[in-house]
């Protein structure tokens, strides 16, 4: 299990190792001529203004917050998906194995997925949009007017 | 080489942690405590438990360190915004008591730990497991048979969790 893993950090040290040494080869290559429209921070060709760390919306806390809760369910799923079709299991078991892992599985998602219902029917995981602003204006001169001052003017 | 490889993870643990602690921008925080779970999990992979430490990673490093990184960018910042920068800055209180009372747990479960013998009780009452195959289907079938209620609980609870942290969070409507 550990060399499995040994594999693994080796991975995750060439990673480390790979991104300097690219940095590195780019840093020996290129040009260095900075001036200050190049060092300015991009921002969809416009000019940049303020901060980097503005306030974000709340609703991403709620996402978040409902994510980890997924996940943790998902952590829970993944020890069973190993024995779930675990053919010994089910052959000792006459079949029931199966079945009762299953069953306990659809309610453990079951009670979850009632939770997240709730949170749905209840307006919780609406994003908070911007109110589209309408006019109330109604206008006196009436429409067809308007179409025949384009028909005269057509040509 | 495993002894080399662990000390190396137990210097990245307790070194990130000390940058937790002593670092004032909370962000900085956050991204030393990213470092900190990591090695924690590879501390769980040496000990032979290998679930847990996936786990590990993909709960505290996936979810809950993202949900901290989400809880400092939604703090209101506008005291912050002199000078250009609006960091969001601590400062060490109480040192005396902090270090007494984290230096007198450290003490007691250190005493604790030595005097167990964890691995003696192990091999008394579990037999002794085997550090070449993974956990990850023993826990599956511990968790179907025996530990099958405290399972379906932890499904209810997780609801009562999801229910109350939306109720929770978008009540100021």
């Amino acid at each position: 299990m550990l060399t499995d893993f040994g594999y693994i950090l080796l991975f995750i040290i060439t990673g480390i190792v790979f991104c300097f040494v690219i940095l590195f080869v780019g840093k020996l290559l290129r040009p260095s001529r900075p001036n200050e429209e190049k060092l300015s921070t991009y921002e969809s060709g416009e000019a940049p203004e303020g901060n980097a760390n503005v306030r974000f919306n709340i609703r991403f806390y709620v996402i978040a917050l409902i994510f980890v809760l997924f996940e943790v369910e998902l952590v829970f799923l993944f020890p069973w998906a190993t024995v779930f079709g675990n053919k010994h299991l089910i052959e000792v078991t006459n079949g029931l194995w199966g079945w009762f892992a299953l069953a306990e599985m659809l309610i453990f998602v079951g009670t979850l997925a009632l939770g997240l219902a709730y949170a749905w029917v209840k307006g919780h995981l609406e994003w908070v949009r911007p109110k589209i602003q309408t006019q109330d204006f109604t206008s006196k001169v009436p429409a067809n007017l308007y179409e025949n001052i384009n028909k005269k003017y057509e040509k | 080489m495993l002894n080399i490889i662990l000390i190396a993870f137990c210097i990245l643990t307790v070194g990130s942690a000390l940058w937790v602690l002593w670092t004032k921008n909370v962000l900085h925080a956050a991204f030393a405590l990213l470092l900190t779970f990591l090695g924690v999990a590879a501390l769980y992979v040496m000990a032979g438990a290998d679930f847990l430490g996936i786990t590990q990673i993909l709960v505290y490093v996936g979810g809950i360190l993202v949900l901290l990184i989400f809880g400092i960018m939604l703090t209101n910042q506008a005291g912050n915004k002199e000078g250009g920068k609006n960091m969001i800055l601590t400062e060490n209180l109480n040192r005396f008591w902090g270090i007494l009372i984290a230096g007198g747990f450290f003490g007691l479960l250190f005493y604790t730990f030595t005097q167990a013998g964890f691995q003696e009780v192990e091999q008394q009452h579990f037999g002794e497991i085997s550090n070449h195959s993974s956990t990850i289907q023993i826990t599956g079938i511990q968790l179907m048979t025996d530990y099958v209620l405290p399972f379906e609980i932890v499904g209810v609870l997780l609801m009562i969790a999801l229910v109350g942290a939306s109720f929770l969070a978008s009540k100021n409507e």
